[in-house]
């Protein structure tokens, strides 16, 4: 070690105050002493872990590139290859994998769409469009959104809903199933927390009742029950029905995410409003759920993408989502048995969209805690 | 001035009714009376459609279909079952499949997720990285993709049982599942299993008798390390006592199948994996969060008491962190259990699987679904009342 | 600034509080014994006591966030009972002002200043901003009407709080505990604007543990304990010799250091 001449304190209060691995002048090395090779276990588990990792990397590489195949005439090549992936399925079936059945020369309407939905979930991430404009700008986003879909205006085609499919389908199950059930689970929220016995009760036995059963069980209600339930001669098709499961399964999880917000409002903001006279639902409305669902972006977020994930489970009662379309891809003869294949490229599908999301959801919630400390 | 005539009125009096609109009391009971009516009359206009439904579609209704023989077998099961027996038997069956992947998962699922968790924390970057990777991972894939990933694994890339993957001597997989040897059963294992029951009953002994002694005399004696040799040794040594007896039923290729050992379908190994897999990203968080909710200061407290590292984790941090941990880890094995109805999907017989197919058959719906909920509303309800005891115990030890 | 130093108003006989036989429980804990109390116009009553003597739960009863359970509570010539009608127009005549300020946090201080009397009194936006600005200018902080609550310090938010409470034009205003979850150096800020309310002939019932602001500024001092009105007296009397053990007590234990 160097002694250092030029400062008048004792070099060993210096040596003292370094800080461990501080004996190599290198960053680099300083830090893999640091964090990696501090003491014996951590160097060997550091190895242990560096030889799986690096073993494992190699075989998914291998896998997914270097003896992959990505383009095919007959799949015979792919099944006596037998190392590689067979991304030659993604190749032919991509179209079908993201759209489904919409047919074929109309599915640059379900892209637009698709963007269309990024471009909603953009805007509604950024804070200065987080006030009226947002609601005009999903009116219409939606709006569009259904024009594309179902044509019969302006010269497009019409295309009936049996036929939507894929990522697109997905997106709106998603989509409408959060923005409709949101309403609802604001009323379900307040319901549970007003002082009418009648009226809280039949809001906690809704809310217990969705929340104690599986998704499937609704979506089963909603494809064999729903139709028994409406008067005869009156019919709605199977893609509003799983639409409305999910908004009523939704609404019950948000309520409870909301009645946390609702809960950690103080006291003293219930007395304020009271004290200036304000009546129940401008109290509500103007101070409470202002403040309530501020607090509650981040795990409301998360439910979004909770349900993201959970559209996928109409697959169950038969209609074709992302999921279903990649699902339906390998049924073809020749491409039986390369499901993997196609589960992991809606994999990366799910993956981007959920990660992002969660990744927002995360700084956000910093970002805001940050703000209430200030 | 302040007057001290007192014992006048020693209780609140009753309250004062004027029937008027602008009493909140009458106001309130008016908002319910119309909200229950509404409610009342959409449920009274739901059941008529459905019961002149049920008539002109010819549906039964009622349960008594449960006695009729059920004419479907069932491809896995704790219970014998034969095509021959009953809905209500099928549906026995169904819901001891549910319970038994439920168990197993809910098991494996909290030793790996808290392994993750752990990692997370580790001062080994490399380590606390691939933990997070695969957190995020997991969790950010929808489970139901997952099971036809584990699914199509089994299927398309496991061979034959001719050319299984045998890892471990004594287990193949293949896409028959997997197969691995069992010790045959000898009354030596019973007499382990009594000596294990009373290694516990004597480390509990011996654990209230060093507390004791410890409050008395201020002696310590390591408790937890005998407890541990005993758990371990005592059936280790009726094992070695009784023969040390280890035939084992290895699992044979017999023409196209495995014969002997114990077989678990490639289904139900696929909804077991995918819902340990997944549910472990989330237990992670939750281990992690709970450990981190232990204020560093707390830490440095108890070190500065002059306590062992050892003995900081287990008196200070570790009854703080599980208190943080143990409510979202209930609501955890919940979400597994409900979870675990995707087997629908991937076909292991399961309480919903054999619903459905029951649906199908006999056409009752509302039956049908209606077992499936009281089931899963009956596992809900008695977690949520075990953790409403659980939180006022705990709120209980707070004040 | 240039308060017009109005003389103060003789008080006058009308009274606008009038509290008689009031008492209240929680559950089985009699919090209100009894509380017979009159406040009439341009009068100013300091009520102290020892903490848990039921002198918050007395003023919050005034405007009922706190419900009496019997007795009977006139404010305005209103009686207070559970038509909502007559709460919510003494409500629009009381302003209260918290310890913990009660600010809405969302809100800027200008938005807090006017969303009570846009949507409770109907003032048309452009004339409650105007009232709002007088409002902050008298209580020295016209100059933050743009900012948050959390942007500003406690003696600030609690001038806000106050100027919140005036914009709604109230005839009476209470204050409980108003200094008390302020920084020292804070609690003078907030006590100027008080006195310069209170020398304008704002009818006040102020629970505070400030002996100096009450010399100077009550006309009536109410001491209780244990929920009961112990004592009334002028501030002059009270301080120089109370009647009761009790206040003697208190009054040495607050004083003594």
């Amino acid at each position: 070690m160097a002694q250092n001449p030029t400062a008048g304190l004792g070099a060993g209060a210096i040596a003292e105050a370094r800080p461990p691995g501080g004996l190599a002048r290198n960053p680099i090395t300083r830090w893999l002493r640091a964090n990696l090779f501090n003491t014996w276990l951590n160097s060997a588990v550091t190895l242990i872990v560096l030889y799986f990792a690096i073993k494992g990397l190699w075989s998914f590489m291998d896998w997914a590139f270097l003896s992959a195949h990505f383009e095919v005439d007959d799949t015979r090549v792919c099944r006596e290859a037998k190392e590689g992936a067979c991304w030659a399925l993604i190749t032919e079936k991509h179209r079908f994998i993201l759209f489904g059945t919409y047919p074929y020369e109309e599915q640059w309407r379900a892209l637009i769409v698709i963007f269309l939905f990024i471009a909603l979930y953009v805007v509604s991430a950024m804070r200065r469009f987080w006030n009226r404009r947002l609601a005009l700008i999903w009116a219409v986003g939606l709006f569009a959104i259904g024009v594309l879909m179902w044509g019969g205006v302006l010269g497009l085609r019409y295309v009936e809903n049996e036929r939507w499919g894929g990522l697109p389908l997905t997106l709106m199950l998603a989509t409408f199933g959060i923005a409709l059930a949101f309403p609802l689970g604001i009323a379900l929220a307040l319901g549970r927390r007003s002082n009418m016995p009648a009226i809280q009760a039949l809001c906690v036995v809704y809310i217990e009742l969705i929340r104690g059963v599986p998704l499937i069980s609704l979506l089963f209600m909603a494809s064999v029950m729903f139709p028994l339930f409406l008067p005869e001669g009156m019919t709605i098709d199977k893609l509003l029905r799983a639409q409305v499961a999910i908004i009523m399964f939704a609404a019950a999880y948000l309520a409870e995410v909301i009645r946390g917000g609702l809960q950690a409002i103080p006291k003293g903001q219930f007395e304020a409003a009271d004290s200036l006279g304000l009546s129940y639902i401008h109290k509500t409305g103007k101070i409470i759920l202002p403040q309530a669902l501020k607090l509650v972006i981040p795990p409301l977020v998360n439910s979004f993408i909770g349900l993201f994930k959970d559209t996928s489970l109409v697959l169950i009662i038969g209609l074709f989502d992302l999921l279903n379309s990649a699902k339906a891809s390998i049924i073809e003869p020749k491409w039986v048995g390369f499901g993997v294949e196609a589960y992991v490229f809606v994999s990366i599908i799910y993956f981007a969209f959920c990660f992002a999301m969660s990744k927002y959801s995360q700084e956000l919630e910093a970002t805001l805690a940050r703000g209430h400390k200030r | 001035m302040a007057t001290k005539v007192q014992g006048e009125h020693r209780r609140p009096p009753p309250a004062a009714f004027n029937l008027s609109l602008n009493n909140p009391t009458v106001r309130a009971i008016l908002y319910q009376i119309i909200v229950l009516g509404g409610v009342a009359f959409v449920v009274w206009y739901l059941v008529s459609n459905t019961i002149q439904n049920l008539e002109t579609r010819k549906i039964a209704s009622g349960f008594t279909f449960l006695y009729r023989e059920a004419g479907f077998a069932i491809g896995e099961g704790l219970v014998e079952f034969s095509p021959a027996d009953t809905y209500l038997d099928a549906f026995w069956v169904g819901l001891l499949n549910t319970l038994r992947v439920a168990v197993i998962g809910i098991i494996f699922a909290t030793v790996f997720g808290t392994i993750l968790g752990v990692a997370r924390l580790s001062r080994n970057w490399l380590v606390a990285r691939a933990a997070s990777l695969y957190v995020e991972f997991i969790r950010n894939i929808p489970l139901l993709l997952q099971l036809f990933f584990w699914w199509s694994v089994f299927r398309d890339i496991f061979p034959g049982p001719r050319q299984a993957l045998s890892p471990v001597a004594g287990v193949y997989f293949s896409n028959r599942g997997v197969n691995f040897a069992v010790p045959v059963s000898d009354p030596v294992h019973w007499y382990m299993a009594g000596a294990f029951v009373i290694a516990v009953f004597a480390s509990i002994l011996i654990h209230r008798w060093a507390t004791r002694r410890q409050q008395m005399t201020g002696e310590q004696f390591p408790s937890i390390l005998t407890g541990l040799g005993l758990l371990f040794g005592l059936p280790l040594a009726v094992f070695l006592i009784g023969g040390a007896p280890t035939t084992f039923d290895w699992p044979e290729l017999r023409g196209f199948n495995f014969v002997g050992g114990s077989t678990v379908t490639p289904e139900f190994t696929a909804l077991l994996i995918g819902l340990i897999m997944y549910t472990a990203g989330f237990i992670a968080e939750i281990v992690r969060a709970g450990i981190l909710a232990v204020s560093h200061g707390q830490t440095e407290a108890a070190l500065a008491l002059g306590l062992t590292r050892g003995r900081v984790l287990r008196l200070v941090i570790l009854p703080q962190a599980l208190r943080v941990i143990i409510p979202p880890m209930i609501s955890q094995y919940l979400n597994l259990t409900k979870n675990s109805s995707l087997a629908v999907a991937i076909g292991y017989p399961d309480i919903v699987s054999i619903a459905n197919t029951a649906i199908n058959q006999t056409g009752q719906a509302i039956e049908g679904i209606a077992i499936i909920m009281i089931v899963y509303l009956t596992f809900s309800l008695s977690i949520s009342a075990f953790m409403n005891w659980y939180n006022r115990h705990i709120a209980l030890v707070e004040r | 600034m240039s308060t017009a130093a109005t003389v103060r108003p003789a008080s006058s006989d009308q009274p606008m509080i009038e509290m008689r036989k009031v008492n209240k429980w929680y559950g089985e804990f009699h919090v209100l014994r009894d509380i017979n109390f009159t406040v009439r116009q341009g009068q100013k009553v300091v009520v102290c006591g020892p903490s848990g003597s039921g002198k918050s739960t007395m003023i919050r009863c005034i405007n009922r966030l706190e419900e009496h359970q019997a007795g009977e509570i006139i404010v305005e010539g209103i009686e207070l009972t559970n038509d909502i009608k007559n709460v919510e127009m003494i409500r629009r005549e009381v302003g209260m002002v918290f310890q913990q300020f009660n600010l809405f946090p969302h809100l800027t201080v200008l938005e807090n200043l006017t969303l009570a009397p846009i949507w409770v009194r109907k003032v048309p936006k452009k004339e409650a901003e105007e009232t709002a600005t007088y409002f902050l200018q008298r209580v020295h902080i016209p100059e933050q009407a743009h900012k948050y609550p959390g942007q500003l310090s406690g003696g600030q938010q609690q001038r806000v709080a106050i100027a919140r409470s005036l914009c709604m034009k109230p005839k009476i205003m209470l204050f409980d505990e108003p200094t008390s979850a302020l920084d020292p150096e804070m609690i003078k800020e907030v006590l100027d604007v008080m006195v310069e309310l209170a020398n304008e002939g704002m009818t006040m019932v102020c629970v505070t543990h400030e002996m100096g602001f009450a010399r100077t500024v009550a006309d009536t001092m109410v001491f209780m304990d244990k929920g009961e009105i112990v004592e009334t007296a002028p501030p002059k009397d009270f301080f120089a010799n109370p009647r009761t053990d009790r206040a003697k007590l208190f009054l040495s234990q607050i004083l003594g250091h």
